[in-house]
């Protein structure tokens, strides 16, 4: 992680807040005594340690360059972060907690287990969860009140990814059969259910030979990919997170399987920097689809000139992006309630149209179930290590290099 | 009771009972917690007491007890007061099973152990690849709506679970009082003191050890399904996982085995510590601090105070029994 | 088909050997003193971050620092053993699972405030490199623990049929009683039984750390696996903690392959309750072995 000073100080000073505020609950003072006037303070929820604490600390990170560019244009926030220690249950938990210490407003929780866990939370104390990252179609449809979902449900980025994939079939590049991979838990298996009726609906003749699961603590996949290997399929779709998308490209090349593509639709983990640096030169020619952030944007742009100065040893991805997105509906809410109470900001945020941000889609606006169903989903491919938008064409940055090329054959 | 410890047990119970006219919401769920694990630690101690062996799964039968309420509420709508005598009857069945299997192959000590560890994880693994509770994507309870009736749904607020869960604590405290002052209570303990005499005078051994191990994990099946309605998400990895079945001993062990107050000690300190060292370590930015703290007492109490810190803690408060 | 199935069983067979080691280090333990370590897991995790730092600090392969865990180890449990642990061996077995499960809880806490929680993968180059034998892939960084992993439970089983202590040790598993008559001094017997279980643990957690990223929370798996082959191969059987071993590997890796990956330790689990159920001596074991 960079020891970047500015972060450093950032960080004690949360921490100071939140210990003191931690000290006097332990001795058990009823919270109106802590009650703060001023800022708002927003509570953060999200996996700083363990598995997805690649993810969680670059979506920390988007986070607070976005808490400072709000506070520069006088839309002070006072954001304590939890920690969900990559465990779902735990989302509650932080919740609670920060619900306690007195948040108005809760963002999190990356992982969909830990959101849900923490929209329980959240529910019962009538406070809004602005969702940063959590695919799972389940956040918005268990009759949640408070929830606000600023990120597209899984089977649409599947569909939206489907489309695009399609459009880059052709020529040399026809694929005819496919084996799915994918992580054993509440993501894995959501996004999995999403692909498998996708191909048909959209009308791509691919045939999905076979499912391969593994444990999410799995610290091993060379059988699993042994499995894939022996279906001869000519397509793989990993959905993974950082470390086993890791762990599956090494043992590609280790056991010399050669797909015509990888594709992980809806996929975190191959656009990540500490994916790309562990496998090198075999990172490139992944596809990926999954919303991202629109560089023609002016905003955008703004935005990473400033990432580069703050965070230069790190990449601005998805993670940071909607990191950052979430603080600015959580400002825009702020400015037009006036207020810090939790059923103010609830109401503003029902009414958001925010049409200046950062990542691809319409304006951020919320159904009547709280979910935004404007974002835009394009599609990515790692080329010399960086992933790239491909896809679609308005927004391309590069063209696709398909098929993909032997490992062998890597320079 | 002596008449010292019905003085105490009358003041105790009564400061719980009006404790949440002062505490806030968080406080009154950690005393809620508090009271589930000391509840779960008297369900263990009967199946370590009775039946003379340690049980390191007792996670299965949480579990078990855990999805069975949730799955027929959140599925079924059927309410948890239907709910609960089939998380018991579920849970207990479970505990049969591997009582009559441990005990009739007379599989003892560490054996025992790993067989319910066996078992529990066995089932752990089922259950994250079984459809209908979800897998490891977890099972959710839909949130409770403004019209929710917590003693028809079992479902509330922080002072709804305070209470059920005391509730719940206290029972299980005078069931467990009641069998061991009661003639089952004799056999058991004939049983466990030595099973060959027992059987010579024509205790049924077998059938009460089963019969020890089913109740052990019926009641503890009924904390599972508290837990349930209280977190309203379940994971097999929590409810089913090793981490859980370590939580459910650690209470009643730095409490005191021997005794039906060493449970509730043991959560009252247990749990506290739990989330003292979560507070330190989330502030200090340092994960594991609870299992290094958890480790330490556990070294601790059985280094210093074997028989759990109940029995100093009763001589110094002059309640002991007397025998 | 045939190409994934061998590949799966010798890949199962590589790992098993390194798994072997472990068991190996708990049997010498269990099997001589009847100690339930449940915290072994703990100590190859010990032997996992032991490399790791070597390999942080100097840039050479893990392998070089399997001296250093295995030293450190043995030092640590001889220590371990004469100044705490001996006072219990004669303790009910409850009050000792109660005293690893706490040590376990304590070493694990400890590895994730000193390094954290995040896994620590070894990169290197030799990472990606694969020996190949006709149809099989073997993966070089896994054969070259296979083979180190054989060679010192080859060497630890010379160690104890051939040397004084050795056949001390040999003797005072078989009988405590007699071994105490003719004059071997139980305490400092016991201490370098402990030693080289918890050096074992840590050579195969030097050994393994290449393969899995080191984090703290692997141990609960590790300790697990050791008991199972410990009890399906045969308690206080050197062999059967072999044999156990690559049984365990290959079925684990079997399972992973014909049924799914997820699942793979399913079938452990059920084989480690049919063998305490049906045959508690285990594959290899003596039935006179059980206390």
């Amino acid at each position: 992680m960079t020891n970047d000073h500015r972060t450093n100080a950032n960080r004690r000073r949360l921490l100071a807040s939140g210990t003191a505020s931690g000290v006097l609950s332990l001795l058990g003072f009823p919270s109106v005594l802590r009650a703060q006037a001023g800022p708002l303070k927003v509570g953060v929820i999200l996996p700083l340690t363990g598995v997805l604490s690649f993810p969680g600390t670059a979506t920390r990170k988007g986070t607070e360059l976005a808490v400072k560019m709000m506070a520069e244009q006088g839309r002070r926030l006072d954001v304590v972060f939890a920690d969900t220690e990559s465990k779902p249950e735990n989302g509650r938990v932080a919740a609670e907690k920060l619900i306690r210490d007195g948040c108005s407003v809760l963002v999190g929780a990356w992982d969909s287990g830990a959101t849900i866990s923490a929209a329980q939370a959240a529910e019962a104390a009538k406070v809004p969860l602005v969702v940063n990252i959590g695919s799972a179609r389940q956040i918005t449809e268990q009759g949640f009140t408070q929830v606000f979902r600023n990120f597209p449900p899984s089977d649409e980025i599947v569909g939206k990814g489907v489309d695009l994939f399609k459009g880059l079939l052709g020529g040399s590049f026809q694929p005819k059969t496919a084996v799915l991979m994918h992580v054993n838990d509440t993501f894995g298996q959501a996004t999995s259910g999403a692909v498998k009726g996708a191909w048909e609906k959209a009308g791509v003749n691919i045939k999905i030979v076979e499912t391969i699961s593994y444990d999410a603590r799995a610290r091993d996949l060379s059988v699993e990919v042994a499995k894939a290997k022996a279906t001869g399929a000519d397509l793989v779709s990993p959905i993974t997170r950082v470390n086993d998308a890791i762990l599956i490209v090494r043992e590609l090349v280790k056991q010399d399987y050669n797909p015509m593509a990888i594709y992980g639709p809806s996929s975190p983990g191959p656009y990540e920097k500490a994916f790309t640096d562990a496998v090198g030169k075999y990172a490139n020619d992944y596809l990926v689809s999954v919303p991202w952030y629109d560089p023609s944007r002016a905003l955008t742009k703004r935005v990473l000139e400033r990432w580069s100065q703050e965070f230069p040893k790190d990449r601005f991805e998805l993670n940071s992006g909607f990191g950052w997105e979430s603080i600015l509906v959580v400002a825009d809410a702020f400015q037009r309630a006036k207020s810090s109470k939790p059923a103010d900001l609830h109401a503003a945020l029902r009414q958001a149209n925010i049409a200046e941000h950062i990542m691809f889609g319409g304006p951020i606006a919320f159904d009547a179930k709280g979910q935004n169903p404007n974002i835009g989903v394009p599609m990515l491919q790692v080329q010399n290590q960086q992933p790239v938008v491909v896809a679609p064409a308005s927004a391309a940055q590069a063209k696709a290099a398909l098929p993909m090329r032997k490992w062998a054959e890597r320079a | 009771m002596t008449g010292r410890q019905q003085a105490a047990a009358a003041a105790f119970l009564s400061v719980l009972a009006v404790l949440p006219a002062v505490a806030d919401d968080f406080q009154l769920s950690v005393l809620a917690l508090i009271f589930l694990f000391a509840y779960v630690g008297i369900a263990w101690n009967l199946m370590m007491g009775f039946a003379g062996q340690l049980s390191l799964g007792h996670a299965l039968y949480f579990g078990i007890g855990a999805y069975t309420v949730a799955v027929l509420a959140g599925k079924y709508g059927i309410t948890p007061w239907l709910g609960m005598p089939a998380a018991f009857a579920l849970a207990a069945a479970a505990a049969a099973l591997v009582g009559t299997l441990g005990f009739r192959f007379a599989v003892r000590g560490v054996y025992f152990a790993l067989l319910t560890i066996a078992f529990s994880e066995f089932t752990r693994i089922a259950f994250e690849h079984w459809d209908f509770v979800g897998k490891t994507g977890g099972f959710f309870l839909r949130a409770l709506g403004p019209d929710n009736r917590p003693l028809v749904s079992l479902r509330g607020g922080a002072t709804f679970f305070y209470y059920a869960l005391l509730v719940t604590m206290v029972l299980g405290w005078a069931l467990s009082a009641a069998l061991v002052s009661s003639r089952l209570g004799y056999y058991w303990r004939a049983v466990r003191e030595d099973e060959d005499a027992a059987r010579a005078i024509g205790v049924p051994a077998f059938r009460m050890k089963v019969a020890a191990a089913a109740l052990s994990g019926g009641l503890t099946g009924i904390g599972g399904a508290w837990f349930g309605l209280l977190g309203g998400s379940l994971f097999p990895e929590t409810v089913l996982g090793m981490r859980m079945s370590i939580d459910v001993i650690i209470a009643p062990i730095v409490g005191g085995l021997g005794s039906l107050y060493g449970p509730i000690l043991g959560a009252f300190i247990v749990i506290p510590l739990n989330e003292f060292a979560k507070e330190l370590a989330q502030h200090f930015n340092v994960n594991g601090l609870n299992f290094l703290i958890y480790g330490a007492l556990l070294c601790a109490i059985v280094l210093f105070a074997p028989h759990g810190l109940w029995p100093p803690l009763a001589r110094l408060l002059r309640l002991e029994t007397r025998r | 088909m045939l190409e994934l199935y061998a590949n799966v069983v010798v890949g199962g067979l590589l790992l098993g050997a390194v798994y072997a080691l472990i068991a190996t280090g708990l049997n010498v333990i269990f099997g001589v003193m009847r100690m339930v370590n449940f915290a072994h897991g703990e100590l190859v995790v010990v032997g996992m971050y032991t490399a790791y730092l070597f390999w942080k600090l100097t840039g050479l392969p893990a392998l070089a620092a399997l001296p250093i865990a295995a030293a450190l180890l043995f030092v640590a449990g001889y220590a371990f053993q004469r100044l705490l642990a001996n006072r219990f061996v004669e303790a009910g077995q409850h009050v000792q699972f109660i005293l690893f499960i706490g040590v376990a809880l304590m070493i694990t806490g400890a590895h994730a405030i000193a390094f954290g929680p995040d896994p620590r993968p070894i990169q290197g180059a030799a990472g990606f490199d694969v020996y190949r034998a006709v149809f099989l892939r073997l993966d070089a960084v896994r054969t070259q623990a296979a083979l180190f992993a054989l060679a010192l439970i080859a060497a630890l089983w010379a160690w104890l049929k051939y040397t004084l202590t050795g056949k001390a040790i040999r003797a005072a598993a078989d009988n405590l009683t007699g071994g105490r008559a003719i004059g071997i001094r139980i305490p400092h017997v016991f201490a370098i039984v402990a030693g080289l279980g918890f050096a074992c643990a840590g050579a195969a957690g030097a050994l393994v750390a290449p393969l899995f990223d080191t984090q703290p929370y692997l141990a609960g798996d590790f300790t697990m696996i050791a008991f199972i082959i410990v009890i399906v191969g045969g308690l206080a059987s050197l062999p059967g903690a072999l044999l156990g071993g690559l049984l365990i590997g290959v079925a684990e890796a079997l399972a992973a392959a014909l049924v799914a990956p997820s699942m793979k330790s399913l079938f452990s689990y059920a084989l480690l309750a049919l063998v305490i159920l049906l045959r508690p001596q285990g594959l290899l074991g003596k039935r006179s072995a059980l206390g």
